[in-house]
C-alpha cells in the first residue's frame, strides 16, 4: 500500500473524513477522479504524472458537498483554487483536508493557514516556458493576434466543458444564461463564441489560478490557457496581486482602492 | 443487403473528389491539425485524413449544424412577414471519409427529425447530401459498434462504402441508389471489385456486451438513484458528450434581433442543469446523476421504444471528449451485467 493509500485508509477509518477525493485509474491508463467513501477501498488511490485534474472542482459540486468532510488529494494549483474560493467565501475553514503526495510522505494540510504556508514556498507565478510562449503571442500585431482567436473561437461548440471543469465558475446561473436582458449570445456563431470566451477570461481575471483545467477540457483543442495567462500575468504587473496565495485577499478587479493608478482611464 | 462492388486506385479517388469539387459539391471529411483529426470543408483528397481512429466531432453538422436559421421575421405596420428558408439554395453535399458507426448514426437522426412531423431543412439537407463512408482498418478501446449492431465494415447507412485494402486501391460497395447516380459519369475511374475481399483489412472490434440485457438493466435500475449517483458523480456536466455525438439531437430555439430578426436552432444537451428547468423554478432533473441516467436512458431505452432506432452507435466519442472520463462503454456493460 502506497503512503497516500494508506493515509487515505487511516483518515476514513477514523471517521476524520467522509470522502477522499483523489485519483484513480481510468481508460487507456490515464486518471479519473475517484470518490472513496470506505477505508476498504483506499486500495484504488494512485498518483502520478497522469493526474492533472484540479480535483477542487468538485468541491462545489452540491452532490459531492453532500457527502460530508473530503480529504482532497492536491496538486500546487488544487491548493491555489482552495485558498481562492475561501478568499471568495465559498469554502469555510475546517471543511476539508489537503492531501499532498509526494514521494517520501503525504503532507496533510488542515487549515488554510497550514495551506498559505505551503503555497508560499512553492513557486506560483507562470513558468519560464509559460512566460516565453505568452511573449511569442503578445508580440504578434493585433491584427494577427485577432485572426488567431477569430479562427480559434470559430471551433467552439458552446459546450461549456471549459466552465464545467473550472473550479472557479461556480455560478449557478451563468451570465451567458441570462436572457432579460441577453447580454451573450446563446448561439455558437462567430459573435456569440467571441463574447463568451472574452467574458469568461475576463470573469477569471485576477481569480484564475492557471491550473490549465480549461484548456485540458476542451473537445476541440482551444488554447484558453494563453488568455488566462496573459491576464495573470498583466493583473500582477497592474495591481501587483496574484491569486490563490490567500484565503483572506481580495480580488484586483472587484477591488475599489482609492490610490489605484487607473492609468488606463486618464 | 446486396452492394455492388468496384475497386478504385488513390489517385484515380482524388480525381473523384476534385470531380465532385468541380461540380459545385462542398465535401466535408476528416483532416488532421496538430494532434486532433475532425471534420473540415476540404477540397483534395490530400487534405483528407484517412489513418486515425476517429475524429473529435461526428459528421451530424452537415445535416444539422450547431447554429442554423430556421426563418427570418420582419414586423411593420402591425404585421408580421416571415420570410422562410430557400431550401433549394442549400448546398450539394458530400461526407466523405465517415466511419460505417456514422453513417448508421444517420438512420438515428432521420428518424428523430422526422419521428412525428418531417424536418423540411433537415430533410431539404438530407436529400443533397451523399455519404461517402470509409471502412474502419483500425478501433481503439473507445470503440464498440459491434454491441450496438455495427462493425467495422458495416454498409448500412452509407450510400458508398470504401475500404482502404492496403495495396493502394480502395475497394467501394455501392450501396445505394444516390451512391450509384453518384458515381454516374465516372466510371472510368474504376475497376471490377469482383473478388477483392475487405474482411482481412478491417479492425477487430471485440463485442463487448449484450445488448439485449441494457434495456431491461436500465428499467430495474431506474430508481436506483445511489447506482446513477455512483457512476457520474465525476460527471461534470458540459455537454462535450452531447455535442461530439453523432446522434445527439437535442436543440434550443433562440430569436435575435428585436422586431426584424431571426430564428436560430443551437445544439443544446441533456447535461446542462438548465436543460430542463421550468419557468416556474421547478426542475424534473434537478440532479446531475438524473442528467447522466437521461442520457443512456434515452439512447438504449426511449429512442428504441419511440423511433425503433437505438440512439447509439458505439463510436466511442463521447469517452474520447469527456474531460472526466465518463466512458460510456464501461457505464453501459455494468447495466448490462448488473443481476437483476
Amino acid at each position: 500500500m502506497s503512503a497516500l493509500q494508506e493515509k487515505a485508509r487511516e483518515l476514513l477509518a477514523s471517521a476524520a473524513v467522509q470522502v477522499v477525493i483523489g485519483y484513480g485509474r481510468g481508460s487507456g491508463g490515464a486518471a479519473r477522479a475517484v470518490f472513496i467513501r470506505e477505508a476498504t477501498k483506499a486500495g484504488d488511490l494512485v498518483f502520478d504524472g497522469t493526474c492533472l485534474q484540479n480535483l477542487a472542482v468538485y468541491l462545489m459540486k452540491p452532490e459531492v458537498r453532500k457527502l460530508g468532510k473530503a480529504a482532497l488529494v492536491v496538486r500546487p494549483a488544487t491548493l491555489r483554487t482552495i485558498l481562492q474560493l475561501a478568499a471568495e467565501n465559498q469554502i469555510a475553514e475546517n471543511s476539508l483536508l489537503a492531501l499532498v503526495p509526494s514521494a517520501e510522505e503525504i503532507v496533510l494540510l488542515a487549515t488554510f493557514a497550514a495551506i498559505e504556508a505551503h503555497v508560499a514556498a512553492l513557486d506560483s507565478d507562470l513558468s519560464t516556458a509559460e512566460k516565453a510562449e505568452l511573449q511569442r503571442f503578445t508580440a504578434l500585431g493585433l491584427d494577427e493576434r485577432r485572426r488567431f482567436w477569430e479562427e480559434q473561437f470559430s471551433r467552439c461548440l458552446k459546450c461549456y466543458a471549459c466552465r464545467a471543469a473550472c473550479p472557479l465558475c461556480y455560478c449557478t446561473r451563468c451570465t451567458v444564461e441570462c436572457n432579460q436582458p441577453q447580454w451573450i449570445p446563446v448561439p455558437a456563431h462567430d459573435l456569440g463564441n467571441l463574447e463568451w470566451n472574452v467574458m469568461r477570461a475576463m470573469h477569471l481575471a485576477g481569480r484564475c489560478v492557471n491550473c490549465g483545467d480549461c484548456s485540458r477540457a476542451c473537445p476541440v483543442g482551444i488554447p484558453l490557457y494563453l488568455l488566462n495567462q496573459k491576464l495573470v500575468s498583466d493583473v500582477f504587473t497592474g495591481f501587483n496581486s496574484r491569486s490563490g496565495i490567500s484565503a483572506r485577499s481580495d480580488n484586483a478587479l472587484s477591488t475599489f482602492k482609492p490610490n489605484d493608478p487607473e492609468d488606463f482611464i486618464r | 443487403m446486396e452492394s455492388e462492388k468496384r475497386s478504385i486506385g488513390r489517385e484515380a479517388l482524388a480525381e473523384l473528389i476534385s470531380q465532385w469539387r468541380s461540380a459545385g459539391k462542398r465535401v466535408l471529411a476528416p483532416k488532421r491539425s496538430g494532434d486532433k483529426v475532425d471534420f473540415a470543408w476540404v477540397a483534395s483528397l490530400e487534405e483528407i485524413s484517412l489513418d486515425h481512429v476517429q475524429t473529435v466531432q461526428s459528421p451530424k453538422a452537415a445535416l444539422f449544424p450547431r447554429v442554423e436559421e430556421l426563418f427570418s421575421f420582419r414586423s411593420a405596420d402591425g404585421r408580421v412577414e416571415v420570410r422562410e428558408r430557400d431550401l433549394g439554395a442549400l448546398p450539394e453535399t458530400v461526407v466523405f471519409g465517415l466511419r460505417p458507426c456514422d453513417a448508421a448514426a444517420f438512420t438515428a437522426l432521420k428518424a428523430i427529425f422526422n419521428w412525428d412531423s418531417p424536418d423540411s431543412l433537415f430533410s431539404a439537407r438530407l436529400a443533397r447530401t451523399t455519404l461517402v463512408a470509409v471502412a474502419c482498418s483500425s478501433a481503439d478501446e473507445y470503440c464498440f459498434c459491434t454491441s450496438v449492431g455495427g462493425g467495422p465494415g458495416a454498409i448500412a447507412g452509407s450510400d458508398i462504402l470504401l475500404t482502404d485494402l492496403g495495396d493502394g486501391d480502395f475497394l467501394a460497395e455501392i450501396v445505394s441508389e444516390k451512391g450509384r447516380l453518384m458515381l454516374q459519369g465516372a466510371e472510368a475511374l474504376f475497376r471490377p471489385g469482383a473478388g477483392r475481399e475487405k474482411e482481412r483489412c478491417l479492425a477487430r472490434v471485440e463485442k463487448a456486451f449484450d445488448l439485449e440485457k441494457v434495456d431491461p438493466g436500465l428499467a430495474r435500475r431506474f430508481d436506483d438513484d445511489a447506482f446513477w449517483a455512483g457512476q457520474s458523480l465525476r460527471c461534470l456536466g458540459c455537454g462535450a458528450c452531447a455535442y461530439v455525438c453523432p446522434t445527439c439531437a437535442c436543440f434550443d430555439i433562440q430569436d435575435e434581433g428585436g422586431i426584424t430578426g431571426k430564428r436560430l436552432r443551437c445544439w443544446d444537451s441533456c447535461g446542462f442543469g438548465l436543460f430542463t428547468l421550468h419557468t416556474s423554478g421547478h426542475n424534473p432533473r434537478p440532479l446531475q446523476s438524473q442528467r447522466w441516467r437521461q442520457r443512456l436512458m434515452h439512447k438504449f431505452s426511449y429512442m428504441p421504444e419511440r423511433q425503433g432506432v437505438l440512439g447509439c452507435v458505439g463510436c466511442g466519442r463521447c469517452s474520447r471528449a469527456c474531460p472526466v472520463d465518463m466512458n460510456i462503454l464501461e457505464h453501459i456493460r455494468a447495466i448490462a451485467e448488473a443481476r437483476p
